[in-house]
């Protein structure tokens, strides 16, 4: 009852990092809250796993062991989920904001009727008046939106669970810790026919995410946003990397087309770097991307001469940067 | 196949200006279609190609002209039909409360076989509206698709990304499918869609249209609460413009005033 729930996403046995951050913000929430931080744990022969998650925090682990939620589905996980809510009366749930989270949330928050605030990037308890009524420890959910632009703070506060997506590397994981005690109990959910109406073939692992990518310690980074336009133009920024000595980065927006993996993300929601040569090419740059670079020296590179980046870069050339970057690579 | 295609306008993040009381200046930076919006209609455009079926795009907030030239332009790519649900009562909706009332709007059009989004908007990225659609309307979802491999009359095969890689599903007809810019370059009106779309009708749906429940619509429907909103300032510029004709001067322009202040490429500082 009450508890501060986190959805704990694996697959294929591996635990998403994000799930195991949100263990971590759990205990702080749940501190303020006089309750306890809690996980939900789905899959097939998972059982192992629910010890890893209690060592990093969670003080109740509900286990659903099931061969039919071997994969992520969205239909026979929300049934899962909406019944434990059912039964237990968490006041918060947290998703990592992945593809599985940002799938699985909605669903979840539509058939229970509550609210859901996407990719948050700060959390908090904070009371909320409205109308001379005042409603205690609320959990302010805090997020960039509007291409980051705006920094919104949203508030659940009439429905049950209020709940929230939160972006990867945004929280911090605790230390494992072995000697922490959790209970592990074990659930069991029958799913409706209607639950099992879509499979999955086939699942595969794209041959870029073996790469490890340091851009946290990299001295030059060349970096791409929307306007570089997909997986094809960051070839050229590889290219131009190369010949520097640096590594690529990519703006939000490049990341969330999936042009470029999370790794590679420069900003407030991504990694902060500190490099003496930043070029941002096709990157709008707006002020929460700035957060992320630090005091180096920006060179912007943008067709658009209008474009915020503009307004903190040191240089800049307003220019097709398909022209313009092949040619610095020359020079 | 009784094909629907959710549209929406947002305001553009490029060129954000703000009112005093915090809201979007919409004079300022009008709306723009959200791009994603046509990469889901471009699937939609696809399947119509080659099976057949009818394809209804649904529009919701106020009837402007941007509206109207939005859906008016998925007209000349090759829709059927247009819906703006347009009612003061669905300001202030939240996404829950937005996606009752497409949900709405859809089952008034009759069952729907399949159901495209964008991925998310770019102006909320929330990417929170599909699936609730498809859970108003019962009916399972494939999220962040890249590619539709294969379309019967019962069943859909579709691979969607996941992080780190892509998986391959297969669902049952109805599903609702929430559409990357990975799966297409989309289609642009031409001259012949143009014609074609002579006769073709926007219709303009109120609450009371679709039946919509006043009390789950706006900001009584809403469950989230917007408590504050804070904008990122922007500071003045002091940023060195390269001067020239073509890249090969730009940039040799921008390297002679970097090596005047003493920086070259490489990242060392020569002071």
């Amino acid at each position: 009852m009450n508890s501060v729930l986190v959805f704990i996403e694996q697959h294929n046995g591996e635990i998403a990092k994000v799930s195991l951050e949100l263990l971590g913000k759990a205990k702080e929430l749940a501190e303020k809250l006089n309750s306890q931080p809690a996980a939900i744990l789905l899959g097939f022969n998972v059982k192992d796993l629910a010890d890893e998650v209690v060592k990093y925090g969670a003080e109740e682990v509900f286990l659903v062991d099931d061969k039919e939620l071997k994969d992520f589905r969205t239909l026979p996980y929300t049934r899962v989920i909406v019944e434990l809510i059912k039964k237990e009366n968490p006041a918060i749930i947290l998703y990592g904001a992945t593809t599985t989270g940002r799938d699985l949330a909605p669903r979840v928050a539509a058939r229970i009727g509550t609210g859901l605030t996407a990719d948050c990037t700060g959390l908090e308890i904070n009371d909320y008046t409205l109308k001379d009524k005042t409603y205690k420890d609320l959990l302010y959910q805090i997020r960039p939106a509007f291409g980051g632009n705006v920094i919104a703070t949203i508030v659940t506060p009439l429905h049950r669970p209020q709940m929230a997506t939160v972006r990867s590397g945004v929280m911090d994981a605790l230390e494992p810790d072995s000697t922490r005690i959790g209970k592990v109990i074990s659930l069991k959910v029958e799913l409706k026919k209607e639950d099992k109406v879509l499979e999955v073939l086939e699942r595969a692992k794209s041959e870029k995410t073996a790469e490890a990518v340091n851009i946290e310690a990299a001295e030059i980074i060349v970096s791409g946003g929307r306007g570089v336009g997909g997986p094809e133009g960051f070839k050229l920024l590889e290219k131009l990397a190369k010949v520097l000595g640096g590594v690529v980065g990519a703006s939000r927006g490049a990341v969330d087309s999936h042009w470029i993996s999370s790794a590679h993300q420069v900003g407030q929601t991504g990694k902060t770097v500190k490099p003496k040569i930043y070029i941002a090419c096709g990157i709008s740059g707006a002020v929460q991307h700035k957060v992320g670079i630090g005091s180096g020296t920006i060179i912007a590179i943008n067709k658009d001469s209008e474009a915020p980046i503009f307004s903190y870069a040191h240089y800049g050339i307003v220019g097709d940067l398909f022209e313009v970057v092949p040619e610095i690579a020359k020079q | 196949m009784n094909i629907i295609v959710l549209m929406k306008l947002c305001a553009d993040p490029k060129k954000g200006t703000m009112k005093k009381d915090g809201t979007v200046d919409r004079k300022k930076s009008p709306p723009i279609p959200n791009p994603y919006d046509f990469n889901a209609l471009e699937e939609a455009l696809k399947i119509k190609d080659t099976s057949g079926g009818k394809i209804s795009v649904i529009f919701m907030g106020q009837e402007t002209g941007e509206a109207k030239d939005m859906l008016k332009d998925a007209l000349y790519r090759g829709a059927d039909e247009a819906i703006i649900l347009c009612d003061k009562k669905l300001g202030a909706s939240d996404t829950r409360a937005t996606s009752y009332a497409l949900a709405k709007a859809i089952k008034k059009i009759g069952k729907p076989d399949l159901v495209f989004c964008g991925m998310q908007a770019i102006d909320g990225d929330t990417a929170q509206v599909g699936p609730q659609v498809a859970e108003e309307l019962s009916i399972p979802q494939i999220t962040y698709v890249k590619e539709i491999v294969e379309v019967k009359k019962n069943t859909i095969v579709a691979k969607r990304l996941i992080e780190g890689g892509e998986e391959t599903v297969k669902a049952s007809l109805p599903v609702l499918l929430t559409v990357t810019n990975l799966a297409n370059e989309p289609r642009l009106p031409s001259l012949k869609g143009m014609l074609a779309a002579k006769g073709k009708k926007i219709f303009v749906w109120k609450v009371d249209d679709v039946g919509i429940d006043e009390k789950k619509v706006g900001l009584a429907g809403s469950p989230t609460r917007v408590k504050k909103v804070h904008w990122l300032t922007r500071e003045k510029s002091d940023c060195k413009l390269a001067k020239g004709e073509n890249a090969s001067e730009l940039v040799a322009d921008l390297l002679e005033r970097m090596e005047k202040d003493g920086i070259d490429l490489k990242g060392e500082n020569n002071e």
